[in-house]
C-alpha cells in the first residue's frame, strides 16, 4: 500500500479519493433525501393525493376562523387548516408560536392519523410580520369575506 | 449632511477600488514598480472610507433621523440606543455596508500588515481584493443604497423586529461577518498566488493567519448566534438545520478544512492545488450563505429583512467571482507542480481525511439545503429537516472526531501504524470506558447517535491532550497548545451535543398561580404573573421560586413581551444555569380559566455545547498569535543576519 502511494501517481490518487468521497457524498445524500424528505402539502393537495397515515409530511395552509378549540388541559389544541379549497383538523399539544393565531398562515410538520386528523409535532413560527412561508405564496386571506383565497399559479 | 456624507464616502470608495484594481493589474503586468506603490496607500484609503460611511449610517440611526428612508423603515425613536446602534446592521442595507466595510478594513489588514507574502503575490491579492469589493460597491450603490433620502421626513420610524431587540444582535451579525468576509481575504491569497503562479510554502504560511482569524470569528459568530435563537426563539433547541444556520456552517466546514490543508502546504509543502481549490470553495461558501440568507428563496426560521430581487443580484456576483476563480484554476493549475509525496501512515494522510470528511459533510449539508430548491423547480415542494442532516451528517462527523483523536498523534511524512495503534490506546481506552458506563446505566434510555457522541467524545477528550503527553511543557510552541484547545473543545461541544439529545426532559402544562410543578428533580413554586413595562414594550411576567431538593430558591422571570412598534409578541425565556445544566422555562399564553401554558425543560450539560465552542475559537486565536509570533521572530532574524 504504501509503495503504491510513494509512486508517481500519488497526485491521481489523491484526486480520486476526492471524486469518490463526493460520489459518494451524492449517492448517499440522494438515498436519504429520498426517504427523509418531507413532502410539502396544502389541504387540497392531502386529500386529492391520499397520504397514508403515519408519514412525516408538512402540511401549510391558514388557520380558519372560529376553528381553535383548546381542550381541558390547557396546553393541547386543535384548529382547522385550508387552502380555501379544502380544510382539515390539525390537532398539536405545546405553546404555539408567538404569531400563531386564526386567520394567520401556519406551516405544521406531523402525521396524519388513521381517522383523517393531522397531528402536528411542530408548528412552524414566522417571525417578522412581514414574512410569509414560501410554501404559502399566493394564499390570501380576505379580512371582510372570511374567505381564504388561493391564486393559482 | 450626514447621509450625503457617508454617500458620498461609499463612492470615493468606490471609484478608490476601481484606481487600486487597475494599479495592481497593470503593475503587476508590466512589473512597473511606480504603479505598485499606488496600491498599499489606496487599500488604506478605501478601507477608511468605508469606515467613514458606516459611521455615518450608524449616526443617523442613533439620531433617529427619520429623513433616511432606511432609518424610518428599520428604526423608531423610542427605542433603547443599543438598538439604535446594531439596529444599523438588522436590515437588508446596513447589513451589506456593514460586508462592504469589513471587505474594506480586511483590505487595510493586508496592505499594512501582509510581510511574508512576495512582492507580486501581495499586489496580486490586493488587486483581486479590490476586485470583489467592487462588486459589493455596485450592488450597494445601485441596488440597495443605505442613505436614500425620504421626501417629505416621516414623524416616526417602523420599529425593529422585536425579536432582534436583544443583545445578541450587538454581537452575532458582526462577528459572523467579520468571518464571513475574512475568507475573502484567503480567496484573493488564492487568486493572487495563481496570477503570479506562486502557490508554494512560503504562500501557505503567509495565507495561514488570517485563514485561523477568519475561522475564529466564525466559530464565535456561530456558536454566539445558536446561542441567541437557543434563548430567544423559546423552542429550547439549539440548532434547528435551518437554511439560515446551514449556510453559516457550510463556510465553517470549508474553512476548517481549508486551515487544515494549509497545514500541509506551509509544514510539508503537499496539497497545493487542493488548498488553492479549497481557498475559492470557503468564500464561494461565504456568498452562498449570503445569497440563501438575504434572498430568502428558502423557508427560514431566522428570516429576517429579505429581498428576492436583490438576491439575484448576489447570485449573478456569485457567478462572476466563482467561475472566474475557477477558469483561472483551470488554467493554471497545470503549472502548480505537485507537491512533496506521503506516506498513506503520516500526518498528511490523515489530514486528508480529515478533508475529505469535512468536504463529505460540507457536499451533504450543501445538497439537503439545495434540494427544496432544485424539486420546487420541477413542481414539488419539499422540505428537508433534521431527520435528514442527523442521519448522514451525524454519521460521518463521528467518523471525522476518530480521524481528529489519531490525526495529531501521527508523526508527518511517515509513520508506523503500530506505532499509532499503541499511543491512540489511552484515548480508546477511554472511549471504550464511557461506552461500558452508558451501556450499563443508560442502554434503552438514549439513543444511537447520542451514546456514540458521548463515545466519541471522550475518546477526543484524551486524545487532543494526548500529543502534550511526554513534551516539555515550557518548550512547547502556542500553536500546539492551540490545536490542542481546539480539538478539546470539539470534545467538550460534542458531549454538550449529546447530553443535551439524550437527557433533557421537557414538561409542558397549564397552572395557576399559587400551584407548584414537579419536574426532572426541581420544584417550581408559580407565584403570581404581573404586568410590567420596558422602554418600548409592556410584559406579563411570571414569578417562580425554583428549587432542587430542598435546596434554596432562586427567582426566575419569564416575560411574554408585547411590542407596540411593529406589532408583535414575543416570549422571553427564562433560564436558570447550573454547573451541570440548564432549566429552561416559557411562560405561553393565558388561559380563559386563569391558568397560564408553561414549557419546562431540564437541559443536562448544554452549556458545553457553547462552551466548547468557545474553547474552539480561544484554540484557533492561540494558534494564530503562535504562528504570526514565529512568522515575525523568523523575519527579525534574517534581518539581523543579513544586515
Amino acid at each position: 500500500m504504501a509503495s503504491a502511494l510513494k509512486s508517481k501517481h500519488q497526485r491521481l490518487i489523491l484526486i480520486l479519493a476526492a471524486i469518490a468521497a463526493l460520489i459518494g457524498a451524492v449517492l448517499l445524500a440522494m438515498s436519504a433525501l429520498k426517504d427523509q424528505a418531507a413532502y410539502f402539502y396544502t389541504p387540497s393537495d392531502a386529500r386529492a393525493k391520499g397520504v397514508e397515515p403515519g408519514r412525516a409530511i408538512r402540511l401549510g395552509g391558514m388557520v380558519v376562523k372560529g376553528s381553535l378549540k383548546r381542550a381541558a388541559d390547557g396546553i393541547s389544541i386543535r384548529f382547522d387548516v385550508s387552502d380555501g379549497k379544502a380544510a382539515l383538523p390539525v390537532t398539536y399539544t405545546g405553546v404555539t408560536p408567538d404569531l400563531f393565531r386564526e386567520g394567520s398562515g401556519v406551516v405544521a410538520d406531523g402525521q396524519f392519523q388513521p381517522d383523517g386528523t393531522f397531528r402536528a409535532t411542530e408548528i412552524l413560527a414566522k417571525h417578522d410580520e412581514r414574512y410569509m412561508p414560501r410554501e404559502l405564496d399566493g394564499m390570501k386571506y380576505d379580512e371582510k369575506t372570511h374567505k381564504i383565497e388561493t391564486s393559482s399559479k | 449632511m450626514i447621509a450625503e456624507t457617508g454617500l458620498a464616502a461609499l463612492w470615493l470608495a468606490a471609484a478608490l477600488a476601481a484606481l487600486q484594481l487597475i494599479a495592481a493589474w497593470a503593475g503587476v503586468a508590466k512589473g512597473d514598480e511606480l504603479i505598485l506603490r499606488l496600491v498599499r496607500p489606496v487599500a488604506v484609503a478605501q478601507g477608511l472610507l468605508t469606515g467613514l460611511a458606516f459611521a455615518m449610517l450608524m449616526l443617523c440611526f442613533l439620531r433617529s433621523d427619520m429623513s433616511v428612508a432606511l432609518v424610518m423603515q428599520n428604526s423608531h425613536s423610542m427605542k433603547p440606543w443599543l438598538y439604535k446602534f446594531a439596529g444599523t446592521w438588522g436590515n437588508h442595507e446596513g447589513s451589506m455596508l456593514l460586508w462592504v466595510m469589513v471587505m474594506g478594513f480586511a483590505g487595510t489588514a493586508v496592505a499594512l500588515f501582509e510581510r511574508a507574502l512576495s512582492r507580486a503575490t501581495h499586489m496580486a491579492t490586493l488587486g483581486a481584493q479590490a476586485l470583489i469589493s467592487l462588486g459589493f460597491y455596485v450592488f450597494l450603490l445601485f441596488a440597495s443604497n443605505p442613505f436614500a433620502r425620504l421626501d417629505p421626513p416621516a414623524v416616526d420610524g417602523q420599529g425593529l423586529n422585536p425579536l432582534l431587540q436583544d443583545p445578541g444582535l450587538a454581537f452575532h451579525p458582526p462577528t459572523l461577518y467579520l468571518g464571513y468576509v475574512g475568507l475573502s481575504v484567503a480567496f484573493s491569497f488564492a487568486v493572487g498566488a495563481l496570477v503570479t503562479k506562486s502557490v508554494d510554502s512560503t504562500f501557505a504560511r503567509a495565507m495561514r493567519p488570517w485563514v485561523l482569524a477568519a475561522w475564529v470569528l466564525l466559530t464565535l459568530g456561530i456558536t454566539a448566534g445558536s446561542y441567541w435563537a437557543y434563548y430567544e426563539l423559546g423552542w429550547g433547541g439549539w440548532w434547528f438545520w435551518d437554511p439560515v444556520e446551514n449556510a453559516s456552517l457550510m463556510p465553517w466546514l470549508a474553512a476548517t478544512a481549508l486551515l487544515h490543508s494549509v497545514s500541509v502546504l506551509a509544514t510539508r509543502d503537499g496539497l497545493r492545488a487542493w488548498t488553492v481549490m479549497l481557498a475559492v470553495v470557503a468564500f464561494s461558501m461565504s456568498m452562498v450563505g449570503t445569497f440563501l440568507v438575504r434572498s430568502g428563496i428558502l423557508t427560514s426560521v431566522h428570516a429576517f429583512a429579505v429581498d428576492p430581487k436583490r438576491g439575484t443580484f448576489i447570485l449573478v456576483l456569485l457567478a462572476l467571482y466563482i467561475g472566474g476563480a475557477l477558469l483561472l484554476f483551470g488554467l493554471r493549475v497545470g503549472a502548480v507542480r505537485e507537491g512533496s509525496r506521503f506516506d498513506m501512515v503520516s500526518r498528511e494522510a490523515m489530514l486528508v481525511v480529515n478533508n475529505l470528511l469535512l468536504s463529505v459533510i460540507l457536499g451533504l449539508v450543501l445538497i439537503g439545503t439545495l434540494y427544496p430548491l432544485l424539486t420546487e423547480a420541477m413542481g414539488t415542494k419539499v422540505s428537508v429537516g433534521p431527520p435528514y442532516f442527523n442521519s448522514v451528517a451525524g454519521p460521518i462527523a463521528l467518523a471525522l472526531m476518530v480521524v481528529l483523536a489519531a490525526g495529531p498523534m501521527t508523526r508527518w511524512r511517515r509513520d508506523d501504524l503500530k506505532a499509532v495503534a499503541r499511543r491512540i490506546a489511552l484515548p480508546f481506552a477511554a472511549a471504550t470506558l464511557v461506552l461500558a458506563i452508558m451501556l450499563f446505566f443508560a442502554a434503552g434510555r438514549i439513543g444511537v447517535l447520542p451514546l456514540l457522541g458521548l463515545v466519541a467524545a471522550a475518546l477526543v477528550a484524551v486524545g487532543s491532550v494526548a500529543p502534550l503527553w511526554g513534551r516539555n511543557l515550557r518548550r512547547t510552541p502556542l500553536f500546539t497548545y492551540g490545536m490542542v484547545l481546539a480539538h478539546l473543545g470539539c470534545a467538550v461541544s460534542l458531549a454538550g451535543m449529546a447530553s443535551e439529545s439524550a437527557f433533557s426532559t421537557e414538561k409542558l402544562v397549564a397552572a395557576r398561580p399559587g400551584e407548584a410543578i414537579q419536574t426532572a428533580g426541581w420544584t417550581l413554586h408559580f407565584d403570581s404573573v404581573t404586568p410590567i413595562a420596558g422602554p418600548n414594550w409592556t410584559a406579563m411576567e411570571g414569578q417562580f421560586a425554583v428549587s432542587r431538593g430542598g435546596g434554596s430558591a432562586s427567582l426566575l422571570h419569564p416575560q411574554n413581551r408585547f411590542f407596540a412598534e411593529p406589532p408583535t409578541n414575543t416570549t422571553e425565556s427564562a433560564l436558570l444555569t447550573r454547573w451541570n445544566g440548564q432549566l429552561y422555562l416559557v411562560l405561553g399564553d393565558p388561559l380563559d380559566d386563569g391558568r397560564w401554558q408553561l414549557r419546562i425543560w431540564w437541559k443536562p450539560f448544554v452549556t458545553l455545547i457553547w462552551f466548547g465552542g468557545g474553547l474552539i475559537a480561544a484554540g484557533g486565536a492561540l494558534a494564530m498569535v503562535g504562528r504570526v509570533g514565529r512568522g515575525w521572530l523568523r523575519r527579525r532574524r534574517d534581518k539581523l543576519v543579513y544586515a
